[in-house]
């Protein structure tokens, strides 16, 4: 099992901040592909990915990351802050 | 050594900076804060951090700054939430022997904070909200900092 959070527009076309999923996927990008594969929120979500950033355990990773012991995936575009 | 606040409310930066800096053999203290702009009718803004990375997405940033300059003291704080034109957003204060590492610590922790501390604004004006897109200049403010190692 496997937390996954949503952030700032990616929240808002997935209808939810976080959910616990069951996953097989190796990598962040496999997660990805079971997720478009769900329902057509999650394909609009993750339409374009370099329009998206994801952390891992709350640091930032790269898509082909592997989740080996990873906790918590995280989605969301790019940081606006300061 | 350097402090971190993340919070939704305000802060008072005379407060903050009372007893900034007074460690050391400071010769230069900088500020800076974020204000929200009223540009195009911007009647609020709200922003959304990720609880569990923003405060030590931050650190790390500050502790990277403390590691290329020689500073003395330093402090970040960043709100989240909801806010209105003229309000305070966040703001930065670095201490140094000299202001070219107070200066260039400064710039380097807003270069960072923008882009690689998990904050989202959004917009609400007069034609509805919008979430404010990052900018490649932004991007392109960090590779400065990678150009030039400290």
């Amino acid at each position: 099992m496997i937390d996954v959070l949503y952030f700032a527009w990616v929240r808002e076309r997935i209808g939810e901040p976080r959910e616990r999923i069951e996953t097989e996927a190796r990598t962040v990008a496999e997660l990805v592909e079971e997720l478009r594969g769900r329902e057509l929120r999650y394909q609009l979500a993750f339409e374009d990915l370099s329009a998206l950033r994801c952390a891992l355990d709350q640091e930032l990773a790269d898509f082909d990351a592997p989740l080996d012991g990873v906790r918590e995936v995280a989605f969301f575009p790019p940081m606006t802050g300061g | 050594m350097g402090r971190v606040r993340v919070q939704s409310e305000d802060f008072d930066p005379a407060t903050e900076l009372a007893g900034f800096g007074a460690e050391g053999d400071v010769g230069a203290i900088v500020t800076f804060s974020g204000i929200v702009r009223g540009t195009g009718g911007l009647s609020r803004m709200e922003i959304e951090h990720y609880p569990g990375m923003t405060q030590s997405a931050i650190e790390k940033i500050v502790a990277e700054a403390e590691r290329r300059w020689a500073l003395d003291d330093c402090l970040v704080i960043h709100r989240h939430g909801e806010m209105v034109p003229g309000e305070r957003i966040m703001m930065v204060a670095t201490a140094s022997r000299h202001r070219q590492d107070a200066f260039a610590a400064a710039e380097f922790l807003m270069d960072y904070l923008k882009s690689r501390a998990p904050f989202w604004k959004k917009e609400f004006g007069p034609d509805g909200a919008a979430w404010v897109a990052a900018k490649d200049s932004d991007e392109a403010a960090l590779t400065r900092w990678s150009a030039s190692e400290g």
